[in-house]
Protein backbone atom coordinates (compact mmCIF):
# COMPACT_ATOMS: atom_id res chain seq x y z
CA UNK A 1 0.00 0.00 0.00
CA UNK A 2 2.68 2.31 0.93
CA UNK A 3 4.98 1.40 -1.92
CA UNK A 4 2.83 2.00 -4.33
CA UNK A 5 2.80 6.07 -4.05
CA UNK A 6 6.39 5.71 -3.26
CA UNK A 7 7.24 4.17 -6.77
CA UNK A 8 5.04 6.87 -8.19
CA UNK A 9 6.70 9.79 -6.80
CA UNK A 10 10.14 8.33 -8.05
CA UNK A 11 8.86 8.44 -11.91
CA UNK A 12 10.37 10.85 -13.72
CA UNK A 13 8.22 14.24 -14.78
CA UNK A 14 6.50 13.91 -17.76
CA UNK A 15 6.35 17.44 -18.53
CA UNK A 16 2.37 18.47 -19.83
CA UNK A 17 1.92 14.98 -19.58
CA UNK A 18 0.81 15.80 -16.34
CA UNK A 19 2.33 12.34 -14.79
CA UNK A 20 -1.23 10.83 -15.69
CA UNK A 21 -2.81 9.15 -12.79
CA UNK A 22 -2.37 7.56 -9.77
CA UNK A 23 -4.00 4.77 -7.67
CA UNK A 24 -5.91 5.53 -4.56
CA UNK A 25 -7.03 2.89 -2.28
CA UNK A 26 -10.09 2.32 -0.98
CA UNK A 27 -11.41 3.09 2.38
CA UNK A 28 -14.06 4.87 4.91
CA UNK A 29 -13.65 8.16 5.84
CA UNK A 30 -15.17 11.15 7.65
CA UNK A 31 -16.22 13.61 5.10
CA UNK A 32 -16.72 17.22 6.03
CA UNK A 33 -19.91 17.07 4.69
CA UNK A 34 -22.65 15.74 7.26
CA UNK A 35 -25.18 14.13 5.57
CA UNK A 36 -28.27 12.41 7.75
CA UNK A 37 -28.16 9.34 6.09
CA UNK A 38 -24.14 9.07 6.07
CA UNK A 39 -23.31 10.73 9.17
CA UNK A 40 -19.99 11.36 7.52
CA UNK A 41 -18.71 8.51 6.74
CA UNK A 42 -18.43 7.85 3.53
CA UNK A 43 -16.95 4.20 2.05
CA UNK A 44 -14.96 5.05 -1.04
CA UNK A 45 -13.52 1.90 -3.83
CA UNK A 46 -10.47 2.02 -5.04
CA UNK A 47 -10.13 5.17 -7.76
CA UNK A 48 -7.60 6.42 -10.23
CA UNK A 49 -7.06 10.34 -9.91
CA UNK A 50 -4.88 12.58 -11.93
CA UNK A 51 -1.60 13.44 -10.67
CA UNK A 52 -1.89 17.22 -11.76
CA UNK A 53 -4.99 19.44 -12.53
CA UNK A 54 -5.06 19.71 -16.90
CA UNK A 55 -2.96 21.99 -18.32
CA UNK A 56 -4.09 24.68 -20.90
CA UNK A 57 -2.02 22.54 -23.23
CA UNK A 58 -3.55 19.65 -22.51
CA UNK A 59 -6.53 21.09 -23.23
CA UNK A 60 -5.69 22.70 -26.34
CA UNK A 61 -5.29 19.22 -27.74
CA UNK A 62 -8.50 18.02 -26.57
CA UNK A 63 -10.18 20.91 -28.10
CA UNK A 64 -7.82 20.05 -31.22
CA UNK A 65 -9.45 16.56 -31.92
CA UNK A 66 -12.75 17.48 -30.48
CA UNK A 67 -13.79 20.80 -32.45
CA UNK A 68 -16.90 20.80 -30.61
CA UNK A 69 -15.13 21.95 -27.75
CA UNK A 70 -13.72 24.89 -29.33
CA UNK A 71 -14.12 28.44 -28.15
CA UNK A 72 -16.45 29.32 -31.32
CA UNK A 73 -18.89 26.05 -31.39
CA UNK A 74 -19.36 25.84 -27.61
CA UNK A 75 -23.50 26.39 -27.16
CA UNK A 76 -23.88 28.78 -23.87
CA UNK A 77 -26.38 26.31 -22.72
CA UNK A 78 -22.71 24.37 -22.04
CA UNK A 79 -20.55 27.52 -21.31
CA UNK A 80 -20.71 31.17 -20.57
CA UNK A 81 -18.98 33.18 -23.42
CA UNK A 82 -16.06 33.38 -21.28
CA UNK A 83 -14.91 29.95 -21.65
CA UNK A 84 -11.57 30.01 -22.07
CA UNK A 85 -11.37 33.79 -23.01
CA UNK A 86 -7.80 33.91 -21.64
CA UNK A 87 -6.52 32.16 -24.47
CA UNK A 88 -4.78 33.97 -27.58
CA UNK A 89 -7.38 32.25 -29.98
CA UNK A 90 -9.72 29.30 -30.18
CA UNK A 91 -6.72 27.35 -31.06
CA UNK A 92 -3.78 29.52 -29.88
CA UNK A 93 -2.95 29.54 -25.95
CA UNK A 94 -0.72 33.10 -26.17
CA UNK A 95 1.53 35.00 -23.45
CA UNK A 96 -1.95 34.67 -20.77
CA UNK A 97 -2.18 31.02 -20.94
CA UNK A 98 1.26 29.53 -20.61
CA UNK A 99 0.90 25.37 -21.47
CA UNK A 100 1.86 24.27 -17.80
CA UNK A 101 -0.67 26.19 -16.34
CA UNK A 102 -3.53 24.71 -15.24
CA UNK A 103 -6.80 25.23 -17.64
CA UNK A 104 -9.34 27.56 -15.79
CA UNK A 105 -12.84 29.42 -17.12
CA UNK A 106 -14.04 25.55 -18.24
CA UNK A 107 -17.37 24.69 -17.26
CA UNK A 108 -17.92 21.63 -15.90
CA UNK A 109 -19.94 20.50 -19.27
CA UNK A 110 -16.28 20.95 -20.58
CA UNK A 111 -14.29 19.31 -18.14
CA UNK A 112 -16.84 16.19 -18.32
CA UNK A 113 -16.35 15.84 -21.84
CA UNK A 114 -12.48 16.31 -21.29
CA UNK A 115 -12.54 13.30 -18.76
CA UNK A 116 -14.44 11.42 -21.19
CA UNK A 117 -12.92 11.57 -23.90
CA UNK A 118 -9.71 10.11 -21.47
CA UNK A 119 -11.73 7.33 -20.91
CA UNK A 120 -12.27 9.14 -17.23
CA UNK A 121 -15.05 11.22 -15.01
CA UNK A 122 -14.19 14.08 -12.83
CA UNK A 123 -13.41 12.80 -9.51
CA UNK A 124 -16.70 12.99 -7.21
CA UNK A 125 -16.96 15.20 -4.19
CA UNK A 126 -15.79 12.42 -1.81
CA UNK A 127 -13.26 11.09 -4.08
CA UNK A 128 -11.48 14.67 -4.48
CA UNK A 129 -11.88 15.23 -0.82
CA UNK A 130 -10.61 11.99 0.86
CA UNK A 131 -7.23 12.79 -1.73
CA UNK A 132 -7.61 16.45 -0.05
CA UNK A 133 -7.15 15.28 3.30
CA UNK A 134 -3.32 13.79 2.81
CA UNK A 135 -0.65 16.08 3.57
CA UNK A 136 2.70 14.53 2.18
CA UNK A 137 3.48 11.51 4.48
CA UNK A 138 -0.38 11.64 6.21
CA UNK A 139 -3.59 9.44 4.58
CA UNK A 140 -5.34 12.15 6.73
CA UNK A 141 -3.73 15.37 8.20
CA UNK A 142 -6.65 17.21 8.46
CA UNK A 143 -6.64 17.18 12.25
CA UNK A 144 -3.27 18.97 12.18
CA UNK A 145 -3.32 22.70 12.81
CA UNK A 146 0.02 23.44 11.36
CA UNK A 147 -1.63 21.95 7.89
CA UNK A 148 -4.52 23.56 8.16
CA UNK A 149 -2.68 26.77 8.85
CA UNK A 150 -0.82 25.65 5.65
CA UNK A 151 -3.52 25.58 3.51
CA UNK A 152 -5.27 28.69 4.58
CA UNK A 153 -1.93 30.73 3.97
CA UNK A 154 -2.05 28.94 0.14
CA UNK A 155 -5.83 30.49 -0.17
CA UNK A 156 -4.78 33.87 1.07
CA UNK A 157 -2.77 34.48 -1.74
CA UNK A 158 -4.11 37.37 -4.06
CA UNK A 159 -6.30 35.74 -7.02
CA UNK A 160 -4.68 38.25 -9.43
CA UNK A 161 -1.91 36.80 -9.22
CA UNK A 162 -0.75 34.49 -12.48
CA UNK A 163 -1.38 30.58 -11.69
CA UNK A 164 1.41 28.93 -11.32
CA UNK A 165 2.27 25.76 -13.46
CA UNK A 166 1.12 22.78 -12.26
CA UNK A 167 3.63 20.09 -10.69
CA UNK A 168 5.04 22.70 -8.62
CA UNK A 169 3.71 21.60 -5.27
CA UNK A 170 5.28 18.51 -3.48
CA UNK A 171 3.22 15.47 -3.92
CA UNK A 172 0.24 14.11 -1.49
CA UNK A 173 0.66 11.06 0.53
CA UNK A 174 -0.62 9.13 -2.55
CA UNK A 175 1.43 10.74 -5.01
CA UNK A 176 -1.32 13.84 -5.77
CA UNK A 177 0.02 17.40 -6.68
CA UNK A 178 -1.72 20.61 -6.40
CA UNK A 179 -5.29 19.58 -5.42
CA UNK A 180 -4.57 22.70 -2.59
CA UNK A 181 -2.91 26.08 -3.12
CA UNK A 182 -3.39 25.88 -6.99
CA UNK A 183 -6.94 26.26 -8.60
CA UNK A 184 -10.35 25.42 -7.53
CA UNK A 185 -11.92 22.39 -9.31
CA UNK A 186 -14.59 20.60 -10.23
CA UNK A 187 -16.25 17.51 -9.34
CA UNK A 188 -18.88 15.19 -11.03
CA UNK A 189 -21.33 15.87 -8.58
CA UNK A 190 -21.25 19.67 -7.57
CA UNK A 191 -24.65 20.08 -8.14
CA UNK A 192 -25.25 17.57 -4.92
CA UNK A 193 -24.64 19.89 -2.61
CA UNK A 194 -27.67 20.97 -1.37
CA UNK A 195 -26.78 23.96 0.41
CA UNK A 196 -28.89 26.89 0.02
CA UNK A 197 -28.27 30.50 0.27
CA UNK A 198 -30.98 30.44 3.60
CA UNK A 199 -30.64 26.35 4.88
CA UNK A 200 -29.67 28.34 7.81
CA UNK A 201 -33.32 28.84 8.44
CA UNK A 202 -35.78 25.68 7.58
CA UNK A 203 -39.03 27.43 6.78
CA UNK A 204 -41.77 25.76 4.97
CA UNK A 205 -40.62 26.84 1.70
CA UNK A 206 -36.99 24.73 2.36
CA UNK A 207 -38.48 22.10 3.35
CA UNK A 208 -40.82 22.30 -0.12
CA UNK A 209 -37.89 22.62 -1.90
CA UNK A 210 -35.78 19.32 -0.60
CA UNK A 211 -37.30 15.91 -1.27
CA UNK A 212 -36.60 13.58 1.40
CA UNK A 213 -33.90 13.89 4.10
CA UNK A 214 -32.73 17.78 4.87
CA UNK A 215 -30.18 19.51 3.92
CA UNK A 216 -25.73 18.46 5.36
CA UNK A 217 -24.27 19.81 8.11
CA UNK A 218 -21.19 21.09 8.34
CA UNK A 219 -19.25 18.71 10.62
CA UNK A 220 -15.95 19.87 10.81
CA UNK A 221 -16.46 23.53 11.17
CA UNK A 222 -12.48 24.45 11.59
CA UNK A 223 -11.75 22.94 7.66
CA UNK A 224 -12.38 25.79 6.24
CA UNK A 225 -10.40 25.51 3.03
CA UNK A 226 -12.72 22.39 2.53
CA UNK A 227 -15.52 24.48 3.53
CA UNK A 228 -14.55 27.28 0.91
CA UNK A 229 -14.20 24.37 -1.93
CA UNK A 230 -17.80 23.30 -0.64
CA UNK A 231 -19.50 27.20 -0.80
CA UNK A 232 -17.72 27.62 -4.46
CA UNK A 233 -19.19 24.43 -5.90
CA UNK A 234 -22.63 24.66 -4.62
CA UNK A 235 -23.00 28.17 -5.90
CA UNK A 236 -21.98 27.20 -9.36
CA UNK A 237 -24.02 25.73 -12.10
CA UNK A 238 -23.14 23.80 -14.97
CA UNK A 239 -22.12 26.39 -17.62
CA UNK A 240 -20.43 28.49 -15.16
CA UNK A 241 -16.45 28.84 -14.97
CA UNK A 242 -14.50 31.56 -13.70
CA UNK A 243 -10.78 32.32 -13.70
CA UNK A 244 -9.66 30.30 -11.15
CA UNK A 245 -11.44 27.11 -11.48
CA UNK A 246 -10.20 24.15 -13.31
CA UNK A 247 -10.06 20.26 -12.68
CA UNK A 248 -8.73 17.33 -13.18
CA UNK A 249 -10.33 13.76 -14.18
CA UNK A 250 -10.44 10.20 -11.97
CA UNK A 251 -11.29 6.32 -13.25
CA UNK A 252 -12.63 3.42 -11.89
CA UNK A 253 -10.20 0.82 -11.24
CA UNK A 254 -11.51 -2.24 -13.09
CA UNK A 255 -13.55 -4.90 -10.75
CA UNK A 256 -14.68 -2.36 -8.54
CA UNK A 257 -17.77 -0.35 -8.46
CA UNK A 258 -18.11 3.71 -7.81
CA UNK B 1 -25.23 -0.13 -23.32
CA UNK B 2 -21.85 1.18 -21.92
CA UNK B 3 -20.80 1.94 -25.26
CA UNK B 4 -23.75 3.94 -26.12
CA UNK B 5 -23.58 5.65 -23.60
CA UNK B 6 -20.23 6.81 -23.65
CA UNK B 7 -21.23 7.73 -27.66
CA UNK B 8 -23.52 9.72 -26.71
CA UNK B 9 -21.28 11.25 -24.36
CA UNK B 10 -18.85 12.34 -26.92
CA UNK B 11 -21.71 13.78 -28.49
CA UNK B 12 -22.16 15.99 -26.24
CA UNK B 13 -21.79 19.41 -27.05
CA UNK B 14 -21.84 19.18 -30.74
CA UNK B 15 -23.57 21.77 -32.53
CA UNK B 16 -27.02 21.02 -35.03
CA UNK B 17 -25.79 22.69 -37.86
CA UNK B 18 -27.68 23.75 -40.75
CA UNK B 19 -31.36 24.95 -41.11
CA UNK B 20 -32.61 23.63 -38.47
CA UNK B 21 -30.02 24.48 -36.02
CA UNK B 22 -30.71 25.01 -32.39
CA UNK B 23 -30.09 28.58 -30.60
CA UNK B 24 -27.00 28.13 -28.53
CA UNK B 25 -28.69 28.90 -25.63
CA UNK B 26 -31.53 25.86 -25.94
CA UNK B 27 -31.29 22.94 -23.33
CA UNK B 28 -32.05 21.05 -26.84
CA UNK B 29 -28.43 21.24 -27.08
CA UNK B 30 -27.85 18.20 -25.61
CA UNK B 31 -28.06 15.69 -27.33
CA UNK B 32 -28.66 12.11 -24.71
CA UNK B 33 -30.99 9.60 -25.56
CA UNK B 34 -34.46 9.48 -23.79
CA UNK B 35 -36.77 6.70 -23.14
CA UNK B 36 -40.31 7.21 -22.34
CA UNK B 37 -43.56 5.35 -20.55
CA UNK B 38 -43.50 3.38 -23.92
CA UNK B 39 -40.29 2.41 -24.40
CA UNK B 40 -39.92 5.06 -27.24
CA UNK B 41 -36.60 6.51 -27.69
CA UNK B 42 -36.10 10.13 -28.49
CA UNK B 43 -33.96 13.33 -28.24
CA UNK B 44 -34.89 16.15 -26.29
CA UNK B 45 -34.77 18.49 -29.61
CA UNK B 46 -37.61 15.39 -31.33
CA UNK B 47 -39.78 18.11 -28.91
CA UNK B 48 -39.26 21.15 -30.79
CA UNK B 49 -42.22 22.88 -31.86
CA UNK B 50 -44.13 23.67 -28.47
CA UNK B 51 -43.60 24.89 -25.23
CA UNK B 52 -42.94 22.36 -22.59
CA UNK B 53 -43.05 22.29 -19.32
CA UNK B 54 -40.14 20.43 -17.74
CA UNK B 55 -39.56 19.12 -13.85
CA UNK B 56 -37.21 16.22 -12.57
CA UNK B 57 -38.87 13.58 -10.22
CA UNK B 58 -38.80 9.78 -9.37
CA UNK B 59 -41.23 7.48 -8.77
CA UNK B 60 -40.68 6.12 -5.24
CA UNK B 61 -40.34 9.33 -3.49
CA UNK B 62 -43.06 10.08 -1.08
CA UNK B 63 -42.98 13.31 0.07
CA UNK B 64 -42.39 16.15 -2.92
CA UNK B 65 -42.07 14.22 -5.83
CA UNK B 66 -45.66 13.73 -6.14
CA UNK B 67 -46.21 17.68 -5.35
CA UNK B 68 -44.32 18.04 -8.66
CA UNK B 69 -47.12 16.28 -10.52
CA UNK B 70 -49.65 17.79 -8.96
CA UNK B 71 -48.09 21.48 -9.51
CA UNK B 72 -47.89 20.21 -13.35
CA UNK B 73 -51.20 19.40 -13.26
CA UNK B 74 -52.27 22.83 -11.27
CA UNK B 75 -50.38 24.62 -14.02
CA UNK B 76 -52.13 22.88 -16.67
CA UNK B 77 -55.80 23.55 -14.65
CA UNK B 78 -55.44 27.25 -15.19
CA UNK B 79 -55.03 26.97 -18.33
CA UNK B 80 -57.55 27.54 -21.15
CA UNK B 81 -58.34 24.85 -23.77
CA UNK B 82 -56.77 26.11 -26.58
CA UNK B 83 -53.71 26.63 -23.97
CA UNK B 84 -53.52 23.45 -23.02
CA UNK B 85 -53.80 21.64 -26.24
CA UNK B 86 -50.80 23.54 -26.84
CA UNK B 87 -48.50 22.60 -23.62
CA UNK B 88 -46.77 19.55 -23.37
CA UNK B 89 -45.43 18.27 -20.32
CA UNK B 90 -42.21 16.60 -19.67
CA UNK B 91 -40.69 14.81 -16.64
CA UNK B 92 -37.44 13.40 -16.22
CA UNK B 93 -36.53 10.54 -13.66
CA UNK B 94 -33.48 11.21 -11.63
CA UNK B 95 -33.99 7.56 -10.71
CA UNK B 96 -32.44 5.78 -13.81
CA UNK B 97 -32.53 1.65 -11.88
CA UNK B 98 -35.69 2.00 -10.76
CA UNK B 99 -38.18 4.68 -13.00
CA UNK B 100 -37.84 1.92 -15.93
CA UNK B 101 -40.53 2.69 -18.95
CA UNK B 102 -42.77 0.29 -17.09
CA UNK B 103 -42.64 2.06 -14.13
CA UNK B 104 -43.12 5.22 -15.42
CA UNK B 105 -46.41 3.89 -17.61
CA UNK B 106 -47.89 2.99 -14.26
CA UNK B 107 -47.24 6.06 -12.94
CA UNK B 108 -48.41 7.68 -15.71
CA UNK B 109 -51.83 5.60 -15.83
CA UNK B 110 -51.87 6.01 -11.35
CA UNK B 111 -51.68 9.81 -12.21
CA UNK B 112 -54.29 9.57 -15.03
CA UNK B 113 -51.43 11.47 -17.38
CA UNK B 114 -52.79 11.96 -21.14
CA UNK B 115 -49.58 10.14 -22.81
CA UNK B 116 -50.63 12.78 -26.14
CA UNK B 117 -49.27 15.56 -23.95
CA UNK B 118 -47.54 13.85 -20.53
CA UNK B 119 -44.23 12.10 -21.49
CA UNK B 120 -42.44 10.49 -18.66
CA UNK B 121 -39.00 10.07 -19.78
CA UNK B 122 -35.43 7.56 -18.25
CA UNK B 123 -32.12 8.49 -19.32
CA UNK B 124 -29.13 7.23 -18.09
CA UNK B 125 -26.92 8.40 -14.85
CA UNK B 126 -24.81 10.34 -16.90
CA UNK B 127 -27.50 12.13 -18.35
CA UNK B 128 -29.91 12.40 -15.48
CA UNK B 129 -26.50 14.70 -14.50
CA UNK B 130 -26.37 16.82 -17.73
CA UNK B 131 -30.30 17.82 -17.66
CA UNK B 132 -30.31 18.54 -14.81
CA UNK B 133 -27.54 21.02 -14.66
CA UNK B 134 -29.14 22.48 -17.91
CA UNK B 135 -32.08 22.94 -15.44
CA UNK B 136 -30.44 24.18 -12.54
CA UNK B 137 -31.41 21.18 -10.39
CA UNK B 138 -29.39 20.22 -7.68
CA UNK B 139 -30.09 16.74 -5.89
CA UNK B 140 -27.93 14.08 -4.50
CA UNK B 141 -28.21 10.00 -4.26
CA UNK B 142 -29.07 8.80 -0.65
CA UNK B 143 -27.70 5.69 0.70
CA UNK B 144 -31.23 4.20 0.97
CA UNK B 145 -31.28 5.17 -2.99
CA UNK B 146 -34.09 7.65 -2.34
CA UNK B 147 -32.71 11.48 -3.87
CA UNK B 148 -32.09 14.83 -1.63
CA UNK B 149 -33.29 16.80 -4.91
CA UNK B 150 -34.18 20.77 -5.31
CA UNK B 151 -37.99 21.04 -7.24
CA UNK B 152 -38.83 23.13 -9.97
CA UNK B 153 -41.17 23.51 -12.99
CA UNK B 154 -38.92 25.05 -16.28
CA UNK B 155 -41.13 26.45 -18.98
CA UNK B 156 -39.15 25.84 -22.25
CA UNK B 157 -40.14 27.53 -25.17
CA UNK B 158 -40.43 26.28 -28.47
CA UNK B 159 -37.37 25.81 -29.35
CA UNK B 160 -36.15 24.83 -25.85
CA UNK B 161 -34.94 27.70 -24.19
CA UNK B 162 -35.64 28.33 -20.82
CA UNK B 163 -38.67 31.34 -20.93
CA UNK B 164 -39.18 30.91 -17.04
CA UNK B 165 -38.71 28.73 -13.41
CA UNK B 166 -40.25 28.56 -10.32
CA UNK B 167 -39.57 26.20 -7.20
CA UNK B 168 -43.13 27.87 -5.70
CA UNK B 169 -44.89 23.67 -5.46
CA UNK B 170 -48.67 23.21 -4.89
CA UNK B 171 -52.24 23.21 -5.78
CA UNK B 172 -52.11 26.73 -6.74
CA UNK B 173 -49.45 27.84 -8.99
CA UNK B 174 -46.90 30.95 -8.55
CA UNK B 175 -48.63 33.39 -10.17
CA UNK B 176 -45.60 35.04 -11.90
CA UNK B 177 -45.05 32.04 -13.45
CA UNK B 178 -48.75 31.15 -14.84
CA UNK B 179 -47.93 34.57 -16.62
CA UNK B 180 -44.76 33.32 -18.13
CA UNK B 181 -46.72 30.36 -19.47
CA UNK B 182 -49.38 32.40 -20.68
CA UNK B 183 -47.36 34.68 -22.66
CA UNK B 184 -45.73 31.08 -24.34
CA UNK B 185 -48.62 29.92 -25.22
CA UNK B 186 -50.40 32.91 -26.97
CA UNK B 187 -47.00 33.51 -29.34
CA UNK B 188 -48.51 32.64 -32.87
CA UNK B 189 -47.43 28.83 -34.27
CA UNK B 190 -47.55 27.65 -30.63
CA UNK B 191 -51.62 26.39 -30.76
CA UNK B 192 -51.06 23.52 -32.73
CA UNK B 193 -49.61 20.38 -31.48
CA UNK B 194 -47.05 18.34 -33.94
CA UNK B 195 -47.99 15.43 -35.39
CA UNK B 196 -46.71 12.55 -32.66
CA UNK B 197 -46.01 10.03 -35.04
CA UNK B 198 -42.69 11.71 -36.24
CA UNK B 199 -41.64 11.91 -32.51
CA UNK B 200 -38.71 9.73 -32.85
Amino acid sequence: MRLLPLALLMLPALGTAGGGYVGLPGGIYKSVLAYEDTGGNIPLAAFDLMRQPVTNAEFLEFVRRHPQWQRPNVPSVFAESRYLSHWAGAMELGSTALPDQPVVQVSWFAASAYCEADAARLPTWNEWEYAAAADETRRDARADPAWRTQILSWYSRPSNQALAQVGQSPANYYGVQDLHGLVWEWTEDYASMLVSADNRTQNEQDRLQFCGAGAIAMDDRENYAVLMRVALLSSMEGAHLTSNLGFRCARNVTGTTP
Amino acid sequence: MRIILLLLGLLLGQTVVAADALPEDSVYQLRDNFTDQDGREFVLASRRGTPQLVAMFYTSCRYVCPLIIDSAKAVNHELGPDERAALRMLLISMDPVRDTPAVLRATADQRKLDSQRWTLAQTGKDSVRRVAALLGVRYRELNDGEFNHTSALVLLDADGRVLARTEQLGSKPDPAFMDQVHAALAKPGAKTMPDLSTKN
